[in-house]
């Protein structure tokens, strides 16, 4: 149960984050956008290695070596998902210099402002 | 109006395939095939007892040289787009930016809690292959400590010669590090080119402490140029 509600959450996350990164006209508003849905993601990753009833994959006096497969939760989403936050933090880095970039350029961070491409 | 419109219809599909896979999504009872390798190899093969950080660190190492350089990356193009404005400071020469004082409370607080951050830092990526944490957690709190310097004196300039010092020698050691694993041990950054040690001492998971102290290191480093950089976006 509390992994389908965790997985529902991140579900919902992913789906605010979106909306807001369609909606929003703001470049810094759609910047934390999409760092909601990041989030999201990475806790339906996370919630899909979890297992009722077992402990973090970390070995010590509670999980000797011998059951350790029997008592530890999945541990490769953990690792899968501490390598997106890293990767999430650099992207919004970036955005965040190209948005301040854009905003020295034009003094706006509007996005309807920005017609270049428009054909 | 339509563009709303179409957003909202374009979630509404979206959020129809989200609620079918949570609809027929089943909880795993057992561990599957690889997880349950790692549960039953990591401790004996690697000698690590977080089991997150061998498989980060050792069985899939590769990926995380390949993720340290993309966020090396990232950390370069955020140095790149935002130099520009580094060319147009105020030598020493010339009147100083002044800005209001940012209260005695934090300019206090940062005296006393930077050095404490940094050292939390260092004891997270140390103890990586024993408690929750390692190379990229405490890089991340050590560039918390330097947000913390900014926050206390925006105009602070931190030197890039060093942060990038810091980085390069990092990136050079896990590189040889890894290097060494190939001929000593079974392969690019295997662990196992020093003893393995008593599962859940300080010194011990054979090269795992070193490389990921190395990649502490290099992670606080980059995270620190990004805040630096950031940071010398100040008074637009």
């Amino acid at each position: 149960m509390i992994a389908q509600l965790s997985i529902a959450t991140g579900f919902l996350l992913i789906l605010i984050g979106l909306y807001g990164a369609l909606i929003q006209r703001n470049i810094l508003r759609m910047i934390v956008a999409f760092t909601v849905a990041d989030t999201g993601v990475n806790i339906v990753i996370v919630a899909v290695g979890f297992m009722a009833g077992r402990t973090a994959p970390i070995l010590d006096a509670a999980v000797p070596v011998a059951d350790a497969a029997a008592r530890i939760i999945d541990p490769l989403p953990q690792a899968l998902v501490l390598t997106a936050i890293v990767i999430g933090l650099g992207t919004t880095a970036l955005m965040l210099a190209y948005a301040f970039k854009l905003y020295e350029k034009r003094r706006t961070l509007d996005i309807d402002k920005f017609t270049d491409l428009r054909g | 109006m339509v563009k709303r419109f179409l957003a909202l219809l374009l979630l509404a599909g979206l959020g129809g395939i989200f609620a079918s896979l949570l609809a027929g999504y089943i909880p795993d009872a057992e561990l599957n095939l690889t997880a349950r390798y790692y549960a039953d190899h990591a401790a004996g093969d690697l000698g690590a007892a977080n089991i997150v950080t061998a498989i980060i660190v050792t069985y899939r190492g590769l990926d995380t040289l390949g993720e340290v350089t993309v966020l090396f990356l990232a950390a370069s193009i955020v140095g790149l787009v935002l130099t520009h404005r580094q060319k147009h400071d105020p030598r020493p020469g010339q009147p100083a930016r002044t800005r209001a004082p940012v209260g005695e409370l934090l300019t206090t607080g940062t005296r006393f809690l930077v050095p404490l951050i940094l050292l939390l830092g260092v004891y997270v990526f140390m103890n990586g292959h024993l408690t929750p944490g390692g190379g990229f957690q405490g890089g991340a709190i050590i560039a918390s400590g330097i947000l913390l310097l900014l926050l206390a004196d925006p105009l602070k300039h931190f030197s890039h010669g060093l942060i990038s010092a810091v980085e390069s020698l990092a990136g050079l050691f896990y590189i040889l590090l890894g290097l060494v694993g190939l001929v000593l041990a079974g392969g690019f950054l295997d662990n196992r080119i020093l003893p393995a040690g008593e599962l859940g001492a300080l010194i011990s998971a054979g090269a795992i402490p070193l490389i990921y102290s190395l990649i502490g290191l290099k992670v606080g480093a980059e995270f620190s140029s990004m805040l630096a950089s950031l940071s010398e976006t100040e008074e637009l």
